[in-house]
Protein backbone atom coordinates (compact mmCIF):
# COMPACT_ATOMS: atom_id res chain seq x y z
CA UNK A 1 0.00 0.00 0.00
CA UNK A 2 0.87 3.16 -0.95
CA UNK A 3 -0.65 6.34 -0.17
CA UNK A 4 -0.67 9.59 -1.96
CA UNK A 5 -1.24 12.57 -0.04
CA UNK A 6 -2.08 15.73 -1.54
CA UNK A 7 -1.14 19.03 -1.32
CA UNK A 8 -3.19 22.26 -1.62
CA UNK A 9 -2.43 25.75 -1.08
CA UNK A 10 -3.94 26.39 1.79
CA UNK A 11 -3.97 23.29 3.64
CA UNK A 12 -3.21 22.72 6.50
CA UNK A 13 -3.09 18.84 7.79
CA UNK A 14 -1.08 17.35 5.09
CA UNK A 15 2.17 16.81 7.45
CA UNK A 16 -0.31 15.16 9.88
CA UNK A 17 -1.86 12.99 7.64
CA UNK A 18 1.81 12.06 6.29
CA UNK A 19 3.06 11.48 9.75
CA UNK A 20 0.27 9.32 11.02
CA UNK A 21 0.48 6.70 8.08
CA UNK A 22 4.11 6.93 8.31
CA UNK A 23 5.32 7.09 11.47
CA UNK A 24 2.14 5.60 13.27
CA UNK A 25 1.14 2.97 11.32
CA UNK A 26 4.25 2.10 8.70
CA UNK A 27 2.14 2.87 5.67
CA UNK A 28 4.52 4.36 2.81
CA UNK A 29 3.07 7.73 1.72
CA UNK A 30 4.41 10.55 -0.26
CA UNK A 31 3.13 14.25 -0.81
CA UNK A 32 1.59 14.80 -4.24
CA UNK A 33 1.23 18.37 -5.52
CA UNK A 34 -2.53 19.28 -6.56
CA UNK A 35 -0.84 20.43 -10.17
CA UNK A 36 0.58 16.92 -10.86
CA UNK A 37 -1.91 15.13 -13.16
CA UNK A 38 -0.28 11.11 -11.91
CA UNK A 39 -0.67 8.76 -9.40
CA UNK A 40 0.73 5.76 -11.23
CA UNK A 41 2.42 3.79 -8.14
CA UNK A 42 -0.27 4.94 -5.74
CA UNK A 43 -2.73 2.50 -4.40
CA UNK A 44 -5.24 5.07 -1.92
CA UNK A 45 -5.06 8.80 -1.45
CA UNK A 46 -5.32 11.20 1.53
CA UNK A 47 -7.25 14.13 0.73
CA UNK A 48 -6.45 16.24 3.81
CA UNK A 49 -7.97 19.19 5.41
CA UNK A 50 -7.27 23.09 5.60
CA UNK A 51 -8.48 26.03 3.70
CA UNK A 52 -7.16 24.92 0.03
CA UNK A 53 -7.20 28.05 -2.31
CA UNK A 54 -8.45 29.90 0.98
CA UNK A 55 -11.91 28.31 0.77
CA UNK A 56 -12.69 30.85 -2.11
CA UNK A 57 -16.24 30.70 -4.18
CA UNK A 58 -17.10 27.37 -1.95
CA UNK A 59 -14.95 25.21 0.38
CA UNK A 60 -13.20 22.96 -1.74
CA UNK A 61 -14.48 24.35 -5.15
CA UNK A 62 -11.33 25.41 -6.59
CA UNK A 63 -9.32 22.23 -5.24
CA UNK A 64 -11.85 19.68 -6.82
CA UNK A 65 -10.81 20.68 -9.76
CA UNK A 66 -7.07 20.40 -9.80
CA UNK A 67 -5.29 18.82 -12.34
CA UNK A 68 -4.93 15.87 -9.62
CA UNK A 69 -8.17 14.91 -9.18
CA UNK A 70 -8.88 13.22 -12.12
CA UNK A 71 -6.64 10.77 -11.07
CA UNK A 72 -7.88 10.60 -7.30
CA UNK A 73 -11.55 10.09 -9.10
CA UNK A 74 -9.68 7.31 -11.84
CA UNK A 75 -7.90 5.41 -8.59
CA UNK A 76 -12.04 6.08 -6.27
CA UNK A 77 -13.62 4.24 -9.44
CA UNK A 78 -11.06 1.62 -9.60
CA UNK A 79 -12.18 0.50 -5.79
CA UNK A 80 -9.05 2.12 -4.46
CA UNK A 81 -9.22 3.56 -0.95
CA UNK A 82 -9.60 7.17 -0.54
CA UNK A 83 -10.62 8.96 2.26
CA UNK A 84 -11.11 13.13 2.64
CA UNK A 85 -11.08 14.42 6.67
CA UNK A 86 -12.45 18.04 6.80
CA UNK A 87 -11.67 20.26 3.87
CA UNK A 88 -10.75 16.68 2.26
CA UNK A 89 -14.38 15.96 2.85
CA UNK A 90 -15.54 19.63 1.32
CA UNK A 91 -13.28 18.61 -1.70
CA UNK A 92 -14.79 15.06 -2.12
CA UNK A 93 -18.29 16.41 -2.45
CA UNK A 94 -17.20 19.17 -4.52
CA UNK A 95 -15.76 16.50 -6.99
CA UNK A 96 -19.12 14.47 -7.35
CA UNK A 97 -17.20 11.44 -5.50
CA UNK A 98 -19.39 11.87 -2.55
CA UNK A 99 -23.26 13.11 -1.87
CA UNK A 100 -24.16 16.23 -0.11
CA UNK A 101 -22.15 19.51 0.54
CA UNK A 102 -20.90 21.17 3.24
CA UNK A 103 -22.09 24.99 4.64
CA UNK A 104 -21.55 27.04 7.40
CA UNK A 105 -22.04 25.68 10.76
CA UNK A 106 -25.85 26.60 11.97
CA UNK A 107 -24.34 28.61 15.08
CA UNK A 108 -21.89 30.63 12.17
CA UNK A 109 -18.71 29.52 14.77
CA UNK A 110 -16.01 28.16 14.22
CA UNK A 111 -15.92 24.93 16.66
CA UNK A 112 -12.71 23.36 17.31
CA UNK A 113 -13.37 20.40 20.18
CA UNK A 114 -13.85 16.69 20.44
CA UNK A 115 -16.58 14.92 19.20
CA UNK A 116 -17.51 11.27 19.35
CA UNK A 117 -19.00 9.19 16.51
CA UNK A 118 -21.01 6.73 16.20
CA UNK A 119 -20.43 4.30 12.97
CA UNK A 120 -23.59 4.09 11.26
CA UNK A 121 -22.38 0.94 8.92
CA UNK A 122 -19.73 -1.76 9.24
CA UNK A 123 -19.86 -1.75 5.66
CA UNK A 124 -16.69 -1.41 3.41
CA UNK A 125 -12.87 -1.24 4.30
CA UNK A 126 -13.12 1.78 6.42
CA UNK A 127 -15.94 1.12 8.77
CA UNK A 128 -14.69 -2.87 8.37
CA UNK A 129 -11.50 -1.52 9.96
CA UNK A 130 -13.53 0.39 12.88
CA UNK A 131 -16.41 -2.51 13.52
CA UNK A 132 -19.09 -0.38 15.31
CA UNK A 133 -16.69 0.70 17.92
CA UNK A 134 -17.85 4.40 19.41
CA UNK A 135 -14.84 6.83 18.10
CA UNK A 136 -13.64 10.20 19.82
CA UNK A 137 -11.47 12.60 17.36
CA UNK A 138 -10.89 16.21 17.31
CA UNK A 139 -12.91 18.81 14.97
CA UNK A 140 -12.12 22.12 13.74
CA UNK A 141 -14.51 23.89 11.55
CA UNK A 142 -16.51 26.92 10.15
CA UNK A 143 -18.12 24.54 7.46
CA UNK A 144 -18.92 21.71 8.55
CA UNK A 145 -22.73 21.40 8.28
CA UNK A 146 -23.40 18.72 6.33
CA UNK A 147 -26.58 19.03 4.04
CA UNK A 148 -28.03 17.08 1.18
CA UNK A 149 -32.02 17.38 -0.60
CA UNK A 150 -34.69 15.00 1.41
CA UNK A 151 -34.70 12.21 -1.48
CA UNK A 152 -30.82 11.86 -1.57
CA UNK A 153 -30.74 11.83 2.20
CA UNK A 154 -33.62 9.24 1.88
CA UNK A 155 -31.22 7.71 -0.87
CA UNK A 156 -28.02 7.30 1.10
CA UNK A 157 -29.44 6.33 4.25
CA UNK A 158 -31.25 3.44 2.65
CA UNK A 159 -27.93 2.75 0.50
CA UNK A 160 -26.08 2.41 3.93
CA UNK A 161 -23.75 5.23 2.73
CA UNK A 162 -24.03 6.90 6.38
CA UNK A 163 -20.44 6.27 7.96
CA UNK A 164 -20.28 8.22 11.12
CA UNK A 165 -22.98 10.46 13.33
CA UNK A 166 -21.86 12.68 15.62
CA UNK A 167 -23.01 10.98 19.19
CA UNK A 168 -22.66 11.16 22.97
CA UNK A 169 -19.62 9.29 24.57
CA UNK A 170 -21.78 6.01 24.74
CA UNK A 171 -22.60 5.82 21.22
CA UNK A 172 -26.03 7.57 21.43
CA UNK A 173 -26.79 9.67 18.65
CA UNK A 174 -29.03 12.10 19.37
CA UNK A 175 -29.73 16.27 18.50
CA UNK A 176 -27.99 17.38 21.46
CA UNK A 177 -24.69 15.68 20.13
CA UNK A 178 -24.80 17.68 16.79
CA UNK A 179 -22.17 20.45 16.80
CA UNK A 180 -23.00 22.03 13.28
CA UNK A 181 -26.70 21.28 12.44
CA UNK A 182 -25.72 18.54 10.15
CA UNK A 183 -28.55 17.06 8.76
CA UNK A 184 -29.49 13.41 10.20
CA UNK A 185 -26.33 14.07 12.57
CA UNK A 186 -24.09 13.10 9.80
CA UNK A 187 -20.44 13.61 10.14
CA UNK A 188 -19.20 11.59 7.58
CA UNK A 189 -20.26 9.39 4.22
CA UNK A 190 -19.16 6.78 1.90
CA UNK A 191 -19.87 6.10 -1.62
CA UNK A 192 -22.17 3.50 -2.86
CA UNK A 193 -18.57 1.26 -2.96
CA UNK A 194 -17.56 2.00 0.16
CA UNK A 195 -14.11 2.60 -0.89
CA UNK A 196 -14.42 6.43 -0.68
CA UNK A 197 -14.82 8.05 2.67
CA UNK A 198 -15.01 11.76 3.75
CA UNK A 199 -15.52 12.79 7.32
CA UNK A 200 -15.04 16.37 8.71
CA UNK A 201 -13.46 15.14 12.14
CA UNK A 202 -9.83 14.51 11.73
CA UNK A 203 -8.60 10.59 12.81
CA UNK A 204 -4.71 11.90 11.78
CA UNK A 205 -4.50 13.94 14.63
CA UNK A 206 -6.25 11.01 17.22
CA UNK A 207 -3.18 8.68 16.68
CA UNK A 208 -1.45 8.52 19.58
CA UNK A 209 -2.76 7.48 23.15
CA UNK A 210 -0.01 9.16 24.85
CA UNK A 211 -1.41 12.75 22.82
CA UNK A 212 -4.88 11.66 24.62
CA UNK A 213 -6.23 10.02 21.34
CA UNK A 214 -5.70 6.56 19.40
CA UNK A 215 -8.75 5.93 17.69
CA UNK A 216 -7.46 7.22 14.51
CA UNK A 217 -5.52 4.69 13.57
CA UNK A 218 -8.66 2.26 14.10
CA UNK A 219 -10.29 4.04 11.48
CA UNK A 220 -6.81 4.87 8.79
CA UNK A 221 -5.78 0.84 8.88
CA UNK A 222 -8.71 1.20 6.82
CA UNK A 223 -5.86 1.38 4.07
CA UNK A 224 -5.07 -1.52 4.58
CA UNK A 225 -8.38 -3.33 4.76
CA UNK A 226 -9.53 -5.52 1.72
CA UNK B 1 -15.93 44.07 -23.95
CA UNK B 2 -18.72 42.45 -22.61
CA UNK B 3 -19.47 41.87 -19.05
CA UNK B 4 -21.78 38.97 -17.57
CA UNK B 5 -23.29 38.64 -14.17
CA UNK B 6 -24.10 35.54 -12.50
CA UNK B 7 -25.61 35.62 -9.27
CA UNK B 8 -25.52 32.76 -7.19
CA UNK B 9 -28.27 32.31 -4.20
CA UNK B 10 -28.87 29.00 -2.02
CA UNK B 11 -31.61 26.74 -3.31
CA UNK B 12 -35.26 27.73 -1.13
CA UNK B 13 -35.41 24.45 0.44
CA UNK B 14 -31.79 25.14 2.81
CA UNK B 15 -31.26 26.95 5.51
CA UNK B 16 -29.05 30.07 5.10
CA UNK B 17 -27.38 30.23 8.48
CA UNK B 18 -25.60 33.46 7.43
CA UNK B 19 -28.59 34.66 6.10
CA UNK B 20 -30.28 34.38 9.62
CA UNK B 21 -27.55 35.89 11.43
CA UNK B 22 -28.25 38.95 9.62
CA UNK B 23 -31.66 38.87 10.23
CA UNK B 24 -31.10 38.78 13.66
CA UNK B 25 -29.19 41.76 13.25
CA UNK B 26 -31.56 43.65 11.59
CA UNK B 27 -34.09 42.98 14.25
CA UNK B 28 -31.81 44.33 16.55
CA UNK B 29 -31.30 47.46 14.78
CA UNK B 30 -35.11 47.87 14.73
CA UNK B 31 -36.03 46.90 11.31
CA UNK B 32 -39.22 44.84 12.82
CA UNK B 33 -40.74 44.08 9.46
CA UNK B 34 -37.78 42.17 8.39
CA UNK B 35 -39.40 37.68 7.95
CA UNK B 36 -35.99 36.63 6.05
CA UNK B 37 -32.56 37.22 4.51
CA UNK B 38 -30.52 34.85 2.30
CA UNK B 39 -27.48 36.32 1.04
CA UNK B 40 -25.81 35.11 -2.01
CA UNK B 41 -22.98 35.78 -4.27
CA UNK B 42 -22.31 37.72 -7.60
CA UNK B 43 -19.73 36.90 -9.67
CA UNK B 44 -18.65 39.20 -12.38
CA UNK B 45 -17.14 38.55 -15.84
CA UNK B 46 -15.76 39.99 -18.46
CA UNK B 47 -14.73 38.62 -21.37
CA UNK B 48 -14.66 39.33 -25.51
CA UNK B 49 -18.13 39.32 -26.36
CA UNK B 50 -21.08 37.78 -24.29
CA UNK B 51 -21.76 34.19 -24.79
CA UNK B 52 -24.82 32.98 -22.58
CA UNK B 53 -24.00 29.22 -23.15
CA UNK B 54 -20.22 29.80 -22.23
CA UNK B 55 -21.08 31.41 -19.09
CA UNK B 56 -23.49 28.54 -18.33
CA UNK B 57 -20.81 26.09 -18.55
CA UNK B 58 -18.75 27.99 -16.27
CA UNK B 59 -21.29 28.21 -13.79
CA UNK B 60 -22.06 23.91 -14.28
CA UNK B 61 -17.94 23.00 -14.43
CA UNK B 62 -17.22 25.55 -11.65
CA UNK B 63 -19.45 28.47 -10.57
CA UNK B 64 -22.23 27.01 -8.56
CA UNK B 65 -22.74 23.68 -6.85
CA UNK B 66 -26.11 22.20 -8.11
CA UNK B 67 -26.40 20.09 -4.74
CA UNK B 68 -26.91 23.62 -2.42
CA UNK B 69 -27.08 26.88 -5.40
CA UNK B 70 -29.44 27.61 -8.39
CA UNK B 71 -27.72 30.83 -10.79
CA UNK B 72 -28.79 32.69 -12.77
CA UNK B 73 -27.12 34.71 -15.82
CA UNK B 74 -27.37 38.04 -17.43
CA UNK B 75 -25.56 40.63 -19.47
CA UNK B 76 -24.59 44.06 -18.48
CA UNK B 77 -25.32 46.45 -20.61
Amino acid sequence: MRVAVIRFPGANCDQDALHALRDDLEIAAEYVWHGDSNLAGFDGVFVPGGFSFGDYLRCGAIASRSPIMAEVIRLAKLGRPVIGACNGFQILCESGLLPGALMRNLAQKFICHDVHLQPGTTRGRWLQSVNGVTVRFPIAHGEGRYVIDGDDLKAIQDGDQIAFRYADAHGNVHESANPNGSADNIAGVINPDGNVLGLMPHPERAMRPSFGYGDGALLLRGFLHG
Amino acid sequence: MARAQVLVTLKPSLLDSAGRTVADSLHRLGHAGVQEVRIGRLIEIEMDTFDEAAVRAMCEQLLANPVIERYEIREVV
